[in-house]
């Protein structure tokens, strides 16, 4: 669905993006994990269009969008969730939703995006509970899940999700990896996930990716990479030397 | 049927991004854990960051079965030790030992490519699996065993050896799938022939054999004394054992596990590349080995890739049955001989055992060729006019075969050395 071959980003004159190459199947959700200042943020900021590569190429669905602008980006399919969540704090949590459609907001479509509201409502039940409530009043969770609610607004086939978990307690970080996972199984959708939780990512991917210092330097099923000796040293916290 | 369907028929497009990925990252790792490679593209200046397609692989060197000597045992491990859960050693067929090593990961896709290949093969969980490669240190036996276990099947982990025996467990435990060489298989049907017992009231489905060159006649053979579907399966203990290529029911090449192992056929003396179809060296570099990967590994093993779609579904190249291996190409008169050469000729002529050994000399400056073949008993005790007769078809059919005069020397049943691991077809007594 989405394949990147040989990009490169620079970040002014720092060189952030090393030759990457990656592909993410329809409906998988695939893992991008690293330490800080990878490039994992860069590189979901190169595919949504809000940076630009400097070479090599980005396809989805047959199509480049190298090229393309971020707004025409979403309109092919493609929905990024940004780190810290971004939502509107001074807005009502409908009108954040709202926001989201804006890629094929129409009076006419009123009653679809209406729908789709509902629709997002039922994914997200504390969401319509807070409806009226203005997004800065809501917990991280439930800005999260706002976030989220918000990109599926403009009707994405692919989402782009950047550290769901960051800032939530364990329960929550549980509670909004089950939505992805359901995102997946349910409504079909391909996610490609950066996280810096690397387990609970590689526990609910289908294949992962390490970048590290803007390279990638494994891939491979999600499973094999929680075996992975590296793996379990750099990213996911246990000391290995001590556990045997 | 596949084991993993959606892996072995994946669209080639798909395949190639998936290896580019896997060649990228592997590169990058040999380079900084594997002091032999990161010394070897420095001497080049070849940065691991400068690979953008498959086609640039030929910018690097390759490496040879003396690289991995000289750094024996651990030198061209990429992980400490500490990880790697498994070593073996290969078969050393052709001389001093290199030692391989297998983190759990390794194990892990080693068995699901073995169960892959045994399933291409015709086995299923059903089967009942004989394994009578030698276990230890040769990758042969544990590839097949850890694959056939990961399979589902039952596993009978008899090692080599003791013919008699194996024909016993055979009927005992209703064996239906026998893995040995090719070699060994014919000596265990002979033995079950000269025992008298009827093929048929075994049950014997399959056998999956490998390990050596084998002909197309030998394959014939083997179905036939044993009444079983052979297929050919190839690996070698320096990029993982076997699990590399094996053959589906087609039986006509082998199918590369291509998500793992990126392969080349190359002119064995010039080392270009050679067209699809041409028949040179096999260089394999490996995609997904993390303790002991290999850039550009020289087989010395002889074959051809075939790229025309299967009838089975499975999207991987093939490659042919290995004709021989580099080393055992014997140099008479200037002219390549393969012992695979001769022994298909002796398969095609009735009343000839298919028991042979090559023998070298030179006589003065000239090279001599001897082949010892057995003979049945009636052609041997025959008239020496009959007998004669004989002997020269065998010598015209192989001068026409091989290109060079042959001496055919026949010797009775049993007189040769039997093989219960690789066998050893080539005498050079030549002083080079």
């Amino acid at each position: 669905m989405l394949i990147l071959k040989n990009v490169d980003v620079f970040y002014g004159k720092i060189h952030t993006i090393k030759r990457v190459s990656l592909h993410v199947n329809k409906g998988e959700i695939v893992a991008l994990i690293g330490g800080n200042g990878a490039g994992k943020t860069t590189l979901l900021r190169t595919i949504s269009g809000l940076m630009r590569s400097s070479s090599g190429s980005l396809v989805f669905n047959g199509l480049d969008i190298s090229k393309q602008s971020p707004d025409r980006i979403v309109k092919k399919g493609i929905s990024h969730v940004p780190e810290g969540r971004l939502v509107f704090k001074p807005m009502s949590v409908e009108d954040n939703l709202l926001l989201g459609s804006f890629n094929w907001y129409t009076l006419k479509n009123r009653s679809e995006i209406k729908h789709d509201m509902e629709r997002i409502y039922s994914i997200f039940p504390i969401l319509e509970k807070r409806r009226k409530q203005l997004a800065g009043t809501l917990s991280g969770g439930e800005q999260q899940m706002l976030a989220i609610g918000r990109a599926l607004m403009a009707r994405p086939k692919f989402l782009l999700l950047d550290e769901p978990s960051m800032g939530l307690a364990p329960t929550v970080v549980k509670e909004i990896f089950r939505y992805i996972v359901e995102l997946r199984d349910t409504y079909g959708l391909t996610v490609l996930l950066v996280e810096q939780n690397a387990r609970s990512a590689l526990r609910i991917a289908n294949t992962g990716y390490v970048l590290e210092t803007g390279r990638i330097i494994l891939q491979g099923p999600a499973e094999d990479l929680l075996l992975n000796r590296d793996v379990q040293r750099a990213y996911l916290g246990r000391d290995v030397d001590y556990t045997i | 049927m596949y084991w993993e369907g959606e892996k072995e028929c994946i669209n080639r497009e798909a395949l190639k991004q998936l290896q580019l990925e896997r060649l990228q990252s592997t590169l990058f790792r040999v380079y900084m854990n594997v002091p032999f490679y990161r010394k070897k593209f420095d001497e080049i200046g070849i940065d691991p960051d400068d690979f953008l397609s498959l086609e640039d692989l030929s910018k690097l060197p390759f490496t040879s079965k003396d690289d991995l000597r000289i750094s024996y045992p651990y030198g061209m491990f990429a992980v400490p030790l500490s990880e790697v859960v498994r070593v073996q050693a290969s078969s050393g067929t052709t001389g001093m030992p290199t030692a391989v090593g297998y983190t759990r990961n390794d194990i892990k896709s080693w068995s699901n490519l073995v169960a892959r290949i045994l399933m291409a093969g015709g086995v299923t969980q059903n089967d009942i699996v004989q394994i009578a490669f030698d276990y230890g240190l040769f990758t042969g036996a544990l590839g097949l065993h850890f694959g056939a276990e990961r399979l589902g099947a039952s596993v009978i982990p008899i090692s080599g050896g003791n013919t008699r025996r194996q024909v016993k467990i055979m009927q005992d435990f209703k064996t239906t799938a026998l893995m040995c060489t090719p070699s060994y298989a014919l000596s265990i049907a002979d033995t079950i022939i000269e025992t008298g017992i009827n093929v048929n009231s075994l049950s014997l489905k399959y056998g999956l054999f490998g390990a050596e060159p084998w002909s197309e006649a030998m394959r014939h053979e083997l179905q036939e004394k044993l009444n079983i579907i052979a297929t050919d399966n190839y690996g070698l203990s320096e990029v993982m054992g076997p699990g590399v290529a094996g053959e589906c029911l087609e039986r006509n090449g082998l199918h590369i596990n291509e998500d793992h192992f990126l392969v080349e056929v190359v002119n064995s003396e010039t080392l270009e590349p050679l067209q699809t179809g041409e028949t040179g060296e096999l260089v394999i570099t490996t995609l997904t080995k993390e303790a002991f990967p290999v850039i550009r590994f020289r087989t010395r093993d002889l074959t051809s890739l075939i790229i025309e779609p299967c009838p089975c579904g499975r999207t991987f190249v093939r490659m042919s049955k290995v004709m021989g291996r580099t080393d055992d190409m014997i140099k008479i008169k200037g002219i390549n001989v393969f012992p695979s050469q001769v022994e298909s000729v002796l398969f095609e002529i009735e009343g000839i055992e298919p028991h042979y050994q090559i023998i070298v000399d030179r006589k003065g400056a000239v090279d001599e060729l001897t082949v010892l073949v057995e003979v049945s008993e009636s052609i041997f005790f025959d008239r020496v006019k009959k007998q004669k007769d004989f002997i020269d078809l065998i010598k015209t059919r192989l001068a026409s075969e091989l290109g060079i005069s042959v001496e055919v020397k026949p010797v009775e049943k049993r007189t040769l050395e039997r093989f219960e691991g690789k066998a050893k077809r080539v005498i050079d007594k030549r002083k080079l």
